[in-house]
């Protein structure tokens, strides 16, 4: 049963926190060990930003979103969405957020158009209105000629921009985009993308999930990359990056087994921050000005490798997430 | 958009304006599913009321002794008005329950709408109800019409209009409970371990009162809530004897209360973790 919730007019006028949350913490209490989803998270989101949590599977992103929209209880902290108590008046939550879960929620027992129309009547618009508001949603996010389809024949793509188009139909304060892209083709995922920077160019205030790397580097303004339930850096994508220290990062590819050997000798070379061994590939992080490629070959040459793969990146959010937890985002 | 102000409605109004559309959405899918809504709310009983209304009075098989075959129309319609409640109740509520929580779970977006978890499941209830009632109107002509011989009927207005919505809330709870704790692959289950024995000893097919032949039977049938609603509706629509009706009524609003708590807590512990 919910607790009773006040029944004025949910009015907030408040900071310019869209959210905002105040040691939030979820214990999942089940057999064995109790598992600590999130601990004591600590965030401030401004209104109009669009803002990341990335991190891998099971580092607490969803189960976050899932307090932040009512749907998960907090085991203790609080949060506020748009001014409003989640835990104290989650009713009036509902109203004032748009939500894109992970799996597709749509309403199989009813057609595109009428899926958008019965959630504006949900949230209160006379049928007129729903209908005049579908019909704009479906242009506007290219499922026009989808219309009357049914929801199954809906590919994973238009799926996924029904339940955006429907998530943003009445107009919410806060959106959430729980792992928006996984499971879409690349194009889709561009698609997708667009949609998105759209809606925040439009002043839209969105908190995403995402396990990848490219897509809170593309999409938003501040990433925080979190791991077991806690956040571990946050800043722009820009900022993360640039606590790498470094100008490339080079990935070597090497025969044999004595890898942390070889990274141990780079390392150890003038003009390199770090190197390190995963999965068995040789990251060495080099400085601007530091030693080239044909010299870092020679160098592993030297101590007995044979390099067979090189590849050369700028430092992405990912080499972050590796220097902070020594694993990568795949894990 | 980018108001720093929040102008919402209040949260009752929010409330009852998403619960009424939920309704609608539902009656909706209805209309868009009349044909297979029909049928299964047409077969059961047309196959009862023909084979031992029809079928077996002419063949000269009575039940009940060959006088008693004008009786036993009378007696099994309240009862198969009684199972369309329940049917309905499973087949509108419990059953879509089951996928939308298993495979679909279209239920994580319906919980998102601007009521409280409990009132999303309180408009299943009515909904369900609703639909029970739609089923239990098809199913008056049926078993008017159907048998050989004719059915006495005696409404009692204010019996009828009381017993009728408790019925259906009933049937509404029930369902509500059963989704909430089958799963998916458990509902043939629930078919052969719960439902059939509810509809044959549910005082469907006989009145309870005759069961004074097997006292045990007579006791344990108790349980069974389909009982309070077979004899509720025989009270209502026949002058048969039938149980006493503030027994009748107490039991009628008593299991539905049971149900549709189990039913609003099973929901709550489903969609919020």
């Amino acid at each position: 049963m919910d607790a009773p919730e006040h029944h004025g007019p949910t009015t907030a006028t408040t900071t310019d926190a869209a959210i905002r949350t105040a040691g939030l913490t979820k214990v999942f209490a089940g057999r064995g060990e109790p598992l600590i989803a999130v601990d004591q998270l600590d965030l401030t989101v401004a209104r109009g930003e669009i803002f990341g949590l990335l991190g891998p599977n099971g580092a607490g992103k969803t189960t976050t979103v899932g307090m932040l929209t009512t749907r998960v209880v907090p085991s203790a902290g609080a949060a506020w969405v748009g001014g409003i108590d989640v835990r104290a008046r989650p009713t009036a939550v509902k109203q004032v957020i748009g939500v894109v879960p992970q799996s597709n929620t749509l309403d199989r027992s009813l057609n595109v158009r009428e899926n958008l129309v019965f959630h504006g009547r949900y949230f209160g618009m006379h049928g007129r209105m729903a209908r005049r508001t579908a019909d704009e949603l479906l242009d506007q996010f290219r499922l026009a000629d989808r219309a009357d389809a049914e929801i199954d024949a809906l590919s994973g793509g238009m799926a996924q921009r029904l339940m955006l188009a429907r998530a943003v139909m009445h107009r919410p304060n806060v959106l959430f985009l729980d792992e928006p892209t996984a499971g879409l083709d690349p194009q889709s995922r561009l698609a997708l993308w667009q949609v998105v920077q759209e809606l925040h160019a439009n002043g839209q205030t969105i908190l995403l999930t995402t396990h990848y790397m490219e897509e809170a580097d593309q999409l938003c303004g501040r990433v925080a990359i979190m791991d077991h339930g806690r956040i571990l850096a946050l800043d722009t994508p820009e900022q993360l990056k640039a606590t790498v220290g470094a100008a490339t990062e080079v990935r070597m590819q090497v025969a044999g087994d004595r890898l942390q050997e070889l990274a141990t000798a780079l390392e150890a070379l003038p003009g390199t921050s770090g190197a390190r061994v995963l999965d068995g590939i040789v990251y060495v992080y080099v400085n601007h000005g530091g030693p080239r490629l044909p010299e870092l070959i020679a160098a592993a040459d030297r101590a007995g490798h044979t390099v067979s793969d090189v590849g050369v990146t700028e430092p992405t959010l990912e080499t972050v997430f590796i220097n902070l937890t020594g694993r990568d985002l795949r894990e | 958009m980018t108001a720093t102000t929040i102008e919402a409605r209040p949260v009752s109004r929010a409330a009852s304006s998403a619960f009424t559309s939920l309704l609608l959405r539902d009656f909706v899918v209805v209309l868009k599913q009349k044909v297979p809504f029909l049928m299964r709310t047409v077969t059961q009983p047309l196959l009862t009321v023909f084979v031992f209304g029809y079928v077996f009075p002419k063949i000269g098989q009575g039940v009940g002794g060959p006088k008693g075959s004008a009786e036993f129309a009378s007696i099994l319609g309240p009862g198969l008005i009684a199972i369309a409640l329940i049917f309905q109740g499973i087949q509108a509520v419990a059953l879509p329950l089951v996928s939308e929580f298993g495979y679909t779970r279209e239920i994580e977006d319906r919980v998102l709408a601007p009521l409280s978890v409990s009132m999303v499941a309180m408009a299943k209830i009515v909904s369900g109800a609703i639909q029970a009632s739609i089923s239990a109107l098809i199913t008056v002509p049926i078993v008017l019409w159907v048998p050989a011989s004719p059915v006495h009927l005696h409404i009692h207005w204010l019996a009828l209009i009381t017993v009728a919505p408790l019925a259906a809330m009933l049937g509404g709870s029930l369902g509500l409970a059963l989704g909430t704790r089958v799963e998916p692959r458990q509902v043939s289950l629930m078919f052969s371990i719960l439902v059939m024995p509810m509809s044959m000893l549910g005082a469907v097919y006989y009145p309870w009162s005759k069961l004074t032949a097997i006292p045990w039977l007579r006791w344990a049938v108790l349980i069974n809530p389909l009982v309070y609603m077979s004899e509720g509706f025989r009270m209502a629509l026949t002058d048969i004897g039938h149980m006493n009706a503030w027994a009748i009524y107490a039991m009628l609003i008593g299991a539905t209360g049971l149900l549709m708590r189990a039913g609003l807590k099973g929901f709550a512990n489903r969609v919020l973790t």
